[in-house]
């Protein structure tokens, strides 16, 4: 099979447009379905407990819940037909969770395996304290990125960065899966990969930029991709073996952490590819912009 | 060096290997008891009595710890001491760690273990820096009037607005006597509203420095509260400006452990009004015993000048708490009582409650003291520095006044701003279902690699083995706490550890195609992936770096070992594999294939 020169960008039109779909669709769905924020980042109660055995309808609970007055809550199960989570948001109907269970207890027979509560000022401050995380996980890479290589480079890997958070984020909002801490802790680790995978792209592209300088760019980017694919399509598999069984038996407390990065993931290896080459192919990087400097050195200091 | 590290990896990763014991911990509840043989015997009889199974029982003076074989004889075995011990002693899930003595002598101790994996319950709690605010400038305003009246200035009003002092001065001319008299006031900024009001605010590093230093007491004193519960390995940390977190570790019942840490309760002595003062702005009514009971406003002493508090019982066998005051607190009780003999003495327990209510509509936590008179008795003669309070209800209340006057008061009340309780079986679970999903993932990418790389696939391999125990032993020196998001970042590095070799890997691969000798494609393969992984790996830490810094928590443990992980994958993938590849082929001259 020959590697050595696959013609991916003749379909970058086309990836152009698959991109943008899907960012339309996740910044549409981030509007009117807006995020499923968790207990974490609204401030509320959450119980979570066992039943000595399952049951097949929560009405009872919810009627139960009802009759405290509650009304904005939810009851799931969570995991089996005898785990189940109680979630009550904060503000105007908070609660007292050791009234609540003992209330319970007069109808059910269970164990209580978790309870939270999170003031809802704490929540927000988390929000937050988590946008800024992210920003200022963005702007570091950026520095460094254009120090390490050049602004064309960091444009590129920014913008690759700023689709995969999107789509992350607007697939959990069009599933309306929960967004709590351990997700937001996903996304940044996304970040980190995707930058992982971009900067590997990223070397190879400039490596045979001034090996050839007067090869046409599309060529010399087409051979770099099919050189790195292989390793690409091999980090991807491992990484996605470990998360996927993360995800089967890691159990219901992060499997929304797995879901994040396994789509994360798979939407880091793409975005390096397509949006980090199209970006540099559109913005005409020629060899001139990665001409080794004189203050450049190829040595890092590093061991 | 590298085998070096690797053997110091090994060793301060094996106390993680010795499975630590589900156990059940006494403590004495005051710090005043001490176990003897004659007592332990009897909670031991008393337990193998009712046939509950338990491996071992050490105990020292202070503590006794039951080791059993699993969590449901843990569980049956803390429900049978809650029902036949009384409330002195304080009864704890733990786990006991089973290090053998010669890795305890080389100081090598099995990492901690997060709340969300061994059971427990954490609270995180707020200082009310409203009613700090509002102590420190009634303090000043009194501090102020006394300077203004020695400069003989009569301000028309002087009071306090929100979080500022205002005044208002009858003529112009005195606002310089007003900036000097200020200027006696430490950490205080005038400001001028028009010609004759004024506002006095308290400076931006003055608040700072004031809620730094209440925050740093209650710290302090919620510490002590904890200790005095006696449960083993509990957290009190600082988290950022205004919060202190709190994690107790194998505690089940959130309400008792809220009730002792929570209390802001504090004490305070004031003398009976007689009826010679008995202006109504001098005096605080309280009921008691059925009666209206009219009390200075001024205090004697508050709690905070408590030395030390113990329980005894009187001649009537009636719970008394004993009380010894600091040297100061002794001196003003002594000046208050000696000229009243006769009078009664009020001692108000005053403890910070809250209620949710609705103000137009929108639902607002109102904080509020309740104060009560827990004695009212009749000064004999002056006291001093050592004195006892009767009167009390219970032995219960008793210990537990003890306790908090012990324990000392708060400076600043704390609300909780978050709880939450994880049940040790849910703990377990986690651990269970973590080590699992590693080991499969771990599995699954092992086989991988050894079908994808042969020989060079299994030395990968071995690296990624070696840098779970590097990870484990770093965690274990750094006594680092595992949480359950920690383990999904060491599933995350294996993952990524993987990449670092098949960069280099595929690099090779890449240099004998285009014809390079086997030892000059393993070289160039080292070399030049080596810039690729460095870029790499440096900027996944620089993002595990800010999640350090920014979250907390969870992301934190996130954090921790995603950090950790990064740097012992770029030791043991590149470090170790060369070494690995090197003592494989490097000695031959010539080699005809790779097995890559």
């Amino acid at each position: 099979m020959d590697l050595t020169n696959i013609g991916f960008m003749k379909i970058r039109r086309q990836t152009t447009i698959l991109s943008i779909i899907l960012i339309v669709i996740s910044i549409y769905s981030l509007f009117v379905n807006k995020l499923n924020f968790g207990l974490d980042f609204t401030g509320g109660s959450l119980i979570e407990i066992r039943l000595t055995e399952d049951i097949d309808s929560l009405e009872e609970i919810r009627g139960l819940l009802q009759s405290m007055n509650l009304n904005d809550f939810q009851v799931n199960y969570f995991g089996s037909n005898r785990d189940i989570s109680i979630k009550v948001p904060g503000g105007d109907n908070s609660i007292d969770e050791d009234v609540l269970i003992q209330n319970l207890k007069q109808d059910f027979d269970f164990e209580v395996r978790r309870q939270e509560f999170v003031g809802p000022q704490v929540g927000s401050e988390l929000r937050d304290q988590g946008g800024l995380g992210l920003l200022a996980a963005l702007a570091v890479m950026m520095v460094y990125i254009m120090f390490r290589f050049q602004y064309k480079f960091a444009l590129g890997a920014l913008l690759a960065l700023v689709h995969d958070v999107v789509i992350v984020l607007g697939f959990f909002s069009f599933f309306s899966l929960d967004f709590d801490l351990s997700v937001l802790a996903a996304i940044l680790a996304v970040i980190g990969y995707s930058l992982n995978d971009t900067i590997v792209v990223s070397d190879r592209v400039r490596e045979n930029f001034r090996k050839k300088r007067r090869s046409d760019s599309e060529i010399a980017i087409n051979r770099s991709l099919s050189q790195m694919i292989g390793r690409t399509l091999i980090t991807s598999l491992t990484t996605l073996l470990v998360l996927i069984a993360l995800l089967i038996f890691g159990g219901e407390t992060i499997s929304n952490f797995s879901i994040a990065l396994i789509v994360g993931v798979i939407s880091g290896t793409y975005s390096s590819i397509y949006i980090v080459c199209n970006t540099l192919l559109s913005l005409k990087v020629t060899s001139e912009d990665l001409m080794i400097r004189k203050t450049e050195v190829l040595d890092d200091g590093m061991p | 060096m590298v085998v070096g590290v690797l053997l110091l990896g090994v060793i301060y990763s094996m106390p993680n290997i010795f499975p630590p014991d589900p156990a059940v911990q006494i403590t004495f509840n005051s710090s005043g008891g001490s176990f003897n043989d004659r007592v332990v015997e009897k909670i031991k009889f008393n337990a193998e009595k009712e046939k509950i199974n338990f491996s071992s029982v050490e105990n020292d003076e202070k503590s006794i710890l039951f080791r059993t074989n699993n969590y449901d004889d843990q569980i049956k075995l803390k429900q049978h001491f809650e029902e036949s011990l009384d409330n002195n002693f304080v009864i704890a899930l733990n786990l006991a760690p089973n290090t053998p003595e010669w890795l305890k002598s080389l100081n090598a101790f099995p990492m901690k273990l997060g709340l969300d994996l061994r059971g427990g319950v954490h609270f995180l709690l707020e200082a009310d820096t409203d009613l700090l605010i509002e102590a420190k400038l009634e303090s000043a305003i009194s501090n102020l009037k006394r300077i203004l009246r020695d400069l003989s200035l009569k301000p028309r009003a002087l009071e306090i607005e929100n979080t500022s002092i205002l005044i208002s001065l009858n003529t112009q001319q005195d606002e310089e006597l007003l900036s000097e008299a200020v200027q006696s006031l430490n950490g205080f900024d005038l400001e001028s509203l028009n010609s004759s009001d004024y506002r006095l605010r308290l400076t931006e590093e003055e608040l700072e420095q004031m809620i730094d230093y209440a925050v740093l007491q209650n710290l302090n004193t919620l510490r002590n509260r904890v200790n005095e519960l006696g449960i083993s390995e509990p957290v009190v940390q600082r988290q950022g400006a205004k919060r202190i977190s709190i994690q107790l570790p194998g505690v089940q019942d959130t309400a008792e452990a809220k009730k002792i840490i929570g209390k802001t309760a504090n004490l305070e002595f004031r003398l009976e009004a007689a009826n010679r003062i008995s202006l109504a702005s001098r005096i605080d009514k309280f009921p008691f015993n059925g009666r209206d009971v009219n009390l200075e406003k001024r205090l004697i002493i508050s709690g905070d000048q408590v030395s030390d508090a113990s329980v005894g019982y009187d001649e009537n066998g009636f719970p008394q708490v004993n009380i010894s005051l600091d040297s100061e607190g002794g001196a003003k009780m002594h000046r208050s009582t000696r000229n009243n003999v006769g009078t009664k003495m009020a001692v108000l327990f005053v403890e910070r409650k809250s209620r949710t209510e609705l103000i137009n509509g929108i639902p607002e936590v109102i904080n509020f003291f309740e104060k009560r008179i827990i004695s009212l008795a009749t000064i004999q003669s002056a006291l001093a520095s050592q004195f006892r309070i009767t009167g009390l209800d219970s032995p219960e209340e008793a210990s537990e006044l003890a306790l908090l006057l012990r324990a000392g008061a708060l400076a600043a009340p704390m609300d909780f701003v978050e709880e939450g309780t994880i049940g040790p079986s849910l703990g377990a679970d986690n651990i269970k279902l973590g080590i699992q999903s590693l080991l499969l993932g771990l599995g699954l990418v092992l086989l991988f690699m050894i079908f994808y790389y042969k020989i060079f696939g299994l030395i990968a391999n071995l690296a990624v083995v070696l840098n779970i125990v590097l990870i484990v032993s770093a965690m274990s020196i750094l006594s680092a706490t595992l949480t359950l998001p920690g383990i999904a970042g060491i599933v995350l590095t294996i993952g990524m550890a993987v990449d670092a070799n098949v960069l280099i890997f595929s690099r090779i691969r890449e240099e004998l195609k285009n014809s390079l000798k086997p030892q000059d494609a393993i070289s160039a393969g080292y070399d030049r992936a080596l810039i690729t992984i460095i870029d790499a790996n440096l900027t996944t830490l620089i993002v595990a770096v800010i999640l350090y810094v920014v979250g907390t928590g969870p992301i934190q443990g996130f954090a921790i070992t995603l950090s950790i992980g990064i740097l012992t994958s770029m030791f043991t993938a590149i470090l170790f594999t060369r070494m690995m590849v090197y003592f494989i082929y490097g000695r031959r001259k010539e080699i005809e294939k790779l097995w890559i």
